[in-house]
């Protein structure tokens, strides 16, 4: 398939537009929440909660016998949500940092996933489990009811982020000066995690638990080194995370079969390192230049200062 | 008249450790106050617990004569400086306007009057030049005053106010001055936690003597005494000069030299 | 050896190898570091399968250690630039290197024995199937690379116990006496990339982390000291994974995941019913504290009131719950116990202090 065949089935395409569609949400919503999770520096938090879903995917259809979408996204969903108590109960009730909390809950929930799906298939061999397309993801396999079901969660979960931006901008700089203002911090706290975890449960089956995380930090490393400003910042970061979603899903059709969770981290890292380097004004290049700049001119003086 | 704050028998542990106990301080509205005491003294604790931010043991807060709930639009809080992000990606009118969010409530905007409201604040600081700056690229001084700002939008009747001095430099300290005055002058109540003995007496009408317990509180005259600042400092004070006490006795002379008792952290 | 026998002990000598430098992950915040570096070891193992074309060589080892160093350099680089923070930093670096190691691996590498899922999941029960002859004894290959692995762990870390002790606890100190925390930083992730290397045909890289983080964070629950801590973590690690070995059995399902929620399992119950640091023992303790500390916080109210004016309106009992703010049942109660403790008696509705409780509130308030 060359480019202008391609440019054609994404438009015309039923199936190759369904899964643009589908990859171009997953990338808006967690490049709009991952912005928030990296402000507040929870970026590992993706982690945790994207390797927390697999046994809640297991579980959910070991229960209902359903494949449906949205059984096995609630399944991940309730999953993810344990995983993130168990996260913060343990960092703030024990001796444990965050980072080995992160770690247990990660590993744990994930080699708990991988035994129950190995025992559902009565298959101890881990390689036969059909797992790949759970663990890098395989959008070609999106089909209208999962776009559906991701638009339509991920529709809700922006338009709760739109509907209290003003508070979780207030939680996300200065936690105690909000809760001085009245407004209740701690329940905010985890409705913006709680949408997090929806962001994440999109994006399982396109990007796959092992990599979904770098969909919630590159788009927003990426986006804050372009801008100041909040809005523009969560407003570019969706858009990166959109761009990456629906050129990763391409290249990775055009290289004809290759997992999609891959490529599409790739395209994302691509963007995230470009804007490192060449953002103006906070790329590293840029102040390179400069410090060489004032470095030259600070010769300058001392060589004119001399007689 | 009720008195603007009253701190009654107020006990505060952080796990099984007290950080204050049993204190009582009672300002009347009007006046500016200092809380004074060494690093670990409690003194942030104190405005937290007020605050409702850090849950207390016992006792009770009165502002104005009813429950800190009750009154929260009537309370302004000037944070620490060090207690942000300042990368975070904003900028300076937008974090003055977040002052009315209390105001504005649930779900609604700021819009052309809050941001107005801001400017005229950031004039007050001496700031409005800098209203489109981003944060990141203000100097301690200026962050300072940006908090400031931000707590003047939220027009309220008491402040608290964790070291605003901490850090600047004199042209920023005297802006400071003067606008407490200034608030003062307009019938607010100030309280400032405070480090530099020195200046206690010029700036402040009242003092709090704080060191786990409440050593003593009341008018500077009657309270900021050699003998207080002795009990509050246990023996480590130094450096504070004849005028800046009280009772205008016999200087501190340091008892432990390398303890200094005015700028420390 | 039977193979249920060796896989057993496979499970074993894999737990106690991550147990070790899984210590000193946690002890020093890096748990998430050992995450990065367990994924990017992929991308070592590849380059060098590139090079080498044999999956048996020595030189992945090599390979890995330095993709490792690579890894924590790049996020450390990243940090410096003062873009992003240490957790951003961290979450960019390795899914980026992961992904060129699946891509790689996908495009060039497909039906030779290294397959994606091989490297991430491990499959302990084919272990015993790969055999080499080592001093005319017959063993699994992955039993002496895994012996290998942690006969260095061990050789590192009795090495360096005294340096890694003081690096962990006060790495400034450390620098000071000349310990070069930074070096042993560094070697620690070495570390940390050659235990992934070892295990990952056995247990799969996500679930080294588990085996690392989780033995050693139980661990920290039940002691501070670290040379006990060391030892309980391996128990801890060599236990689940013999646990979890059964368990897999009795399920029909994999090891590596049975481990992995074994070491879970036995962290939970750490966590609830350690004797000091459990959730439970906290509880009880909190309760029995906050009864103490509310009696003596009585005797320091009524002893500040001593002498003043106020003095008898503020012992009445009744005026405790409009001051102190309790509830009514919470005074009485309180009252009640600061009695038993002979702090105060109450006389007529009016509390005293007794020279027991005066004594109290005078130490505590001097201290
Ligand atoms: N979140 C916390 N958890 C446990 N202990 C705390 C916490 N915050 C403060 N403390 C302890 O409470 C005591 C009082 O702290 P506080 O910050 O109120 O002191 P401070 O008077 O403001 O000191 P400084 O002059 O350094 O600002 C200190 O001993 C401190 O260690
Ligand atoms: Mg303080």
């Amino acid at each position: 398939m060359d480019l202008g065949q391609l440019l054609h089935s994404l438009f015309f395409d039923y199936t190759v537009r369904t899964v643009a569609l589908g990859t171009a949400i997953l990338g808006i919503v967690s490049g709009m929440l991952g912005a928030f999770a990296m402000l507040r520096r929870q970026s590992l938090l993706g982690d945790a909660i994207s390797h927390a879903a697999l046994p809640g995917v297991v579980l959910a259809f070991m229960i209902t016998g359903l494949k449906a979408p949205l059984v096995l996204m609630t399944g991940a969903a309730v999953a993810g949500v344990a995983g993130v108590i168990l996260v913060i109960g343990v960092s703030r009730h024990t001796r444990l940092k965050q980072d080995a909390a992160l770690g247990i809950v990660l590993a744990v929930f994930f080699g708990f996933g991988l035994m129950l799906l190995t025992f559902l298939q009565q298959n101890p061999d881990a390689r036969q489990a059909g797992l790949n397309h759970f663990l890098f993801g395989q959008a070609a396999t999106l089909m209208e009811r999962d776009v559906l079901v991701m638009a339509l969660f991920g529709g809700a979960a922006l338009a709760v982020l739109g509907l209290f931006w003003k508070e979780f901008k207030l939680l996300s700089f200065d936690r105690e000066f909000g809760a001085t203002l009245g407004f209740p911090m701690s329940w905010l706290e985890m409705l913006l995690t709680f949408l997090l975890v929806i962001a994440i449960v999109i994006g399982l089956q396109a990007v796959g638990v092992v990599l979904m995380s770098a969909m919630i930090v590159a788009p927003a490393a990426a986006a804050r080194q372009w801008t100041d400003r909040l809005g523009l910042m969560v407003g570019l970061s969706g858009f990166f995370g959109a761009v990456a979603g629906v050129t990763g899903t391409a290249i990775s059709t055009l290289a004809g079969g290759l997992s999609t969770g891959p490529v599409i981290v790739l395209c994302i890292s691509a963007i995230a390192l470009i804007s490192l380097l060449f953002a103006p004004r906070r790329g590293v290049l840029w102040t390179e230049i400069r410090r060489r700049r004032q470095h030259a001119e600070l010769a300058m003086v001392l060589k004119g200062g001399r007689p | 008249m009720n008195p603007a704050l009253e701190v009654t028998d107020l006990t505060v542990a952080y796990h099984d450790k007290p950080v204050l106990w049993d204190v009582d301080v009672t300002a009347p509205a009007g006046i500016l106050m200092a809380i004074v005491g060494p690093n670990g003294a409690g003194k942030t604790t104190l405005m937290k617990a007020i605050l409702g931010l850090t849950p207390v043991a016992a006792g009770s807060v009165r502002i104005d004569g009813k429950s800190y709930t009750q009154q929260r639009q009537r309370v302004g809080y000037v944070p620490q400086r060090g207690s942000v992000d300042w990368d975070f990606p904003t900028n300076v009118v937008d974090v003055v306007t977040m002052g009315r969010y209390g105001a504005l409530g649930w779900f609604r905007r700021p819009g052309r009057r809050e941001v107005d409201l801001a400017m005229h604040a950031l004039e007050q600081v001496g700031m409005h030049d800098f209203a489109q700056r981003q944060i990141s690229q203000l100097s301690g001084g200026q962050q300072q005053r940006v908090f400031l700002a931000r707590a003047i939008v939220q027009d309220a009747d008491i402040y608290f106010m964790d070291e605003p001095f901490q850090g600047v430099d004199a042209t920023t300290e005297r802006t400071i001055v003067t606008l407490l005055k200034q608030l003062r002058g307009d019938g607010k109540t100030v309280v400032v936690v405070h480090h530099d003995l020195q200046t206690v007496a010029e700036y402040f009408d009242w003092v709090t003597l704080l060191n786990v317990q409440c050593i003593a509180s009341g008018p500077v005259g009657q309270v900021f005494t050699e003998e207080n600042l002795r009990r509050t400092y246990g023996g480590r004070i130094a450096f504070v000069e004849r005028d800046a006490l009280a009772t205008g006795g016999m200087a501190l002379r340091s008892f432990a030299p390398a303890a200094t008792a005015g700028g420390a952290d | 050896m039977s193979a249920s026998l060796e896989i057993q002990l496979l499970a074993v000598l894999v737990a106690a190898a991550c147990a070790l430098p899984g210590v000193f992950l946690v002890l020093r915040g890096t748990a998430m570091m050992a995450d990065a570096i367990s994924h990017t070891v992929l991308l070592g193992i590849v380059l060098v399968f590139f090079v080498v074309q044999d999956l048996q060589s020595p030189w992945l080892i090599v390979g890995a250690a330095a993709i490792g160093l690579v890894t924590v350099t790049l996020t450390e680089l990243l940090q410096h630039t003062r873009l992003v923070k240490q957790d951003a930093a961290i979450g960019l670096v390795f899914p980026a290197l992961f992904s060129v190691a699946v891509i790689l691996i996908s495009r060039f590498a497909r039906g030779v024995h290294l397959d994606v899922d091989a490297v991430l999941l491990g499959e302990l029960a084919f272990a015993p199937f790969d055999r080499l002859i080592v001093l005319g004894i017959d063993v699994p290959r992955a039993l002496v690379t895994i012996a290998v692995v942690l006969i260095a762990n061990i050789a590192f870390i009795s090495l360096f116990y005294k340096e890694l002790k003081l690096a962990t606890f006060d790495a400034g100190l450390a620098a000071t006496l000349g310990f070069a925390p930074a070096l042993l930083h560094y070697g620690l992730m070495a570390l940390v990339s050659i235990t992934a290397v070892g295990a990952f045909d056995i247990v799969g890289v996500v679930l080294v982390v588990a085996l690392m983080v989780t033995p050693a964070a139980a661990a920290y629950l039940l002691t501070s000291d670290l040379r006990r801590m060391l030892v309980l973590s391996v128990a801890i690690g060599v236990l689940s994974a013999l646990a979890g070995y059964w368990l897999a059995r009795l399920l029909n399902a994999n090891i590596a995941g049975a481990m992995a929620t074994m070491t879970g399992v036995i962290f939970l119950v750490v966590l609830v019913l350690a004797p000091q640091r459990g959730l439970l023992a906290k509880l009880v303790r909190r309760r029995r504290q906050q009864a103490d500390f509310a009696a003596t916080m009585l005797a320091i109210h009524l002893l500040h009131h001593t002498g003043a004016p106020t003095e008898a309106e503020e012992a009445r009992i009744d005026h405790l719950e409009r001051h102190l703010d309790w509830q009514p049942g919470y005074a009485a109660r309180v009252i009640r116990h600061a009695e038993r403790l002979g702090f105060i008696k109450s006389i007529a509705g009016h509390l005293q202090l007794t020279p027991t409780g005066y004594a109290k509130a005078q130490e505590v308030l001097a201290s």
